[in-house]
């Protein structure tokens, strides 16, 4: 049976119907839908577990301690960090980028040198420029090539004995370039420099193993992966995990606390101050739970097909281009593309005439647009739900498109 | 699955919408302009440059815009700028929306909003001389 075949029937919003047409969701790189069985551990969670963690020495309190920390538990498993330990809990991607920025930044000195590329999400390049700014640091990019992979000769280029940053996506969210992790860093460990990795397109699609992309930090949030919103995740070596201070202070990360200094506490929970989001943390282990038994690989396997269809689909069709990496090259389920004629906003409008949710926009990655030289694209991106007679669906339809505006 | 094309009678874009996506009245370079401003919509990177001529009693003797935008937002500029051709730079500075969707004739649904509005802002800051040309 074919993966939506098997999932279509848990996920409850796919009974819409958008326009008098059944949706067709093709946006789950902004953010994916969720299966019951999600919706059902948070709702349960509230209505049997609830209570803060940590802090409560009562029955609710510790079952609710022990989910969110049985969420620790999943993610390390799902990602293949050698510890626990190294699981710190966000807000999402742009958290866990803005507090690892954070962090290393206040140890950066004025001329180190953070490397980031040209296709960069805004959230893993705006808090390096912010604190690049604060620092006296220098912001380089590593260049991309004409077909949205990064060059790699310039990025050798760039590397310098100051280079104490090299931040980058494993996943385009706009040409779906997958970037080689394991190169770039081995690259920058020969300068000494921290790897960040946003794997917000990533970790909803493809395997991960932290032990053998062996990168500083990655970080990515559950709401693009079948999770809910509110909650995402760090991963940190745990070396360089202990070797920093905490970059934002408050309840949980502390031991012990006079007026004038305080105590860390122990990883992972030094980097976690505050209430956590408990119920998101329900939702992830739920999801991920959904996803490992569906198997990852399987996953990949279906997506890749599914934006092969789409990608070879759109090339064909007379006056539409599409963007990044060719078919025959292996993507992230991101297919960006662009109809001669046509606004990226109109195509986006159109289509969802027809119950067909794509996205338009710069995606955040303004300098990518540059690069690519438009204002922006329409983009479809896959889950394990999607259809290849969705695809067929939006690719009859797309067809059609230069007669109706 | 049957494949669907969105009609020509689409509801989402009026006659005029269509119409000034096409064939905008307004749309080029104006050589004499003294009142310029600039912006984009941070929300979808549509880029709208508004150039009036005003002549010394404080009259608008022509208006042209270009952009790299959508066809509400493209629509839209060319009816301002319509709409301010001749006008004074008050008349001009009280414009509102109310009165560019008159002319589109077209239900804006809140998401799309602000491409009709753009071209109303970058009048505003050409009309006030802050903006940088
Ligand atoms: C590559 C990439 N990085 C970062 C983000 C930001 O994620 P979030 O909005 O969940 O913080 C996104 C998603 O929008 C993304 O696609």
């Amino acid at each position: 049976m074919r993966l939506d075949e098997l999932t279509r029937s848990d996920f409850p919003i796919l009974q819409r119907i958008v326009n008098g047409r059944p949706l067709v969701y093709f946006d789950s790189g902004a953010s994916s839908q969720k299966p019951r069985a999600v919706l059902e551990a948070m709702n349960r969670y509230y209505e049997r577990s609830h209570a803060n963690v940590h802090r409560s020495i009562h029955t609710l309190g510790e079952e609710a301690t022990e989910l969110y920390e049985l969420a620790r538990d999943a993610v390390q498993r799902f990602i293949g960090a050698p510890s626990r330990e190294e699981v710190v809990f966000t807000r999402g991607t742009t958290d866990g980028l803005g507090l690892i920025a954070e962090t290393i930044g206040r140890t950066l000195r004025r001329g180190d040198e953070i490397v980031v590329t040209e296709l960069e999400h805004h959230s893993n390049l705006i808090p390096w420029q912010l604190v690049a700014r604060d620092r006296g640091a220098v912001l380089k990019a590593i260049p991309i090539r004409e077909d949205g992979t990064l060059d790699l000769d310039a990025f050798d280029r760039l590397l310098t004995p100051r280079t104490r940053v090299v931040a980058f996506a494993h996943v385009s969210n706009v040409v779906g370039t997958i970037n080689p992790v394991i190169e770039i860093v081995r690259r920058a460990r020969a300068v000494n420099a921290l790897t960040v990795v946003d794997g917000a397109q990533a970790a909803p699609h493809l395997r991960l193993d932290m032990s053998a992309l062996e990168c500083d930090f990655y970080v990515f949030s559950a709401h693009k992966m079948l999770g809910p919103t509110g909650i995402g995740v760090l991963y940190g070596r745990r070396a360089v995990l202990e070797s920093l201070e905490p970059g934002r202070g408050g309840s949980e990360m502390i031991k012990e606390v006079w007026i004038d200094r305080a105590q860390w506490n122990d990883l992972p929970w030094r980097f976690e101050p505050g209430t956590p989001p408990i119920a998101e943390a329900v939702g992830l282990t739920a999801a991920i739970e959904y996803l490992e038994k569906l198997g990852m690989d399987r996953i990949s396997e279906h997506e890749r097909a599914l934006t092969r269809q789409t990608q070879e689909g759109l090339a064909r069709i007379p006056g539409v281009t599409v963007y990044g990496p060719p078919a025959n090259v292996e993507r992230g389920a991101v297919v960006s593309f662009a109809v001669e004629g046509l606004h990226p906003h109109d195509v986006a409008a159109l289509l969802d005439e027809e119950g067909i949710a794509v996205r338009a926009g710069h995606h955040c990655a303004m300098p990518l647009m540059r690069r690519l030289g438009v204002v922006g694209t329409s983009r479809a991106t896959f889950s394990v739900f999607n259809s290849p007679d969705e695809v067929s669906l939006l690719l009859t339809t797309v067809a059609g498109l230069r007669s109706a505006l | 699955m049957t494949g669907a094309t969105p009609s020509a009678s689409s509801g989402l874009y009026s006659d005029v919408i269509r119409d000034r996506w096409r064939r905008p009245r307004h749309r080029g370079e104006l050589p004499g302009a003294n009142a310029v401003a600039e912006d984009v919509n941070p929300l979808c990177g549509d880029r709208v440059r508004m150039m009036l001529a005003v002549a010394p009693e404080g009259r608008i003797t022509e208006a042209r815009f270009l952009g790299d935008s959508c066809a509400i937002c493209t629509a839209s500029a060319d009816v301002v700028a319509d709409l301010v051709s001749g006008r004074s730079r008050g008349e001009a500075a009280a414009l509102d929306v109310s009165d560019v969707l008159a002319v589109l004739q077209a239900e804006i649904r809140p998401t799309r909003m602000r491409c009709a509005t753009l071209p109303l802002s970058v009048l505003a800051q050409a009309l006030d001389g802050s903006a940088k040309p």
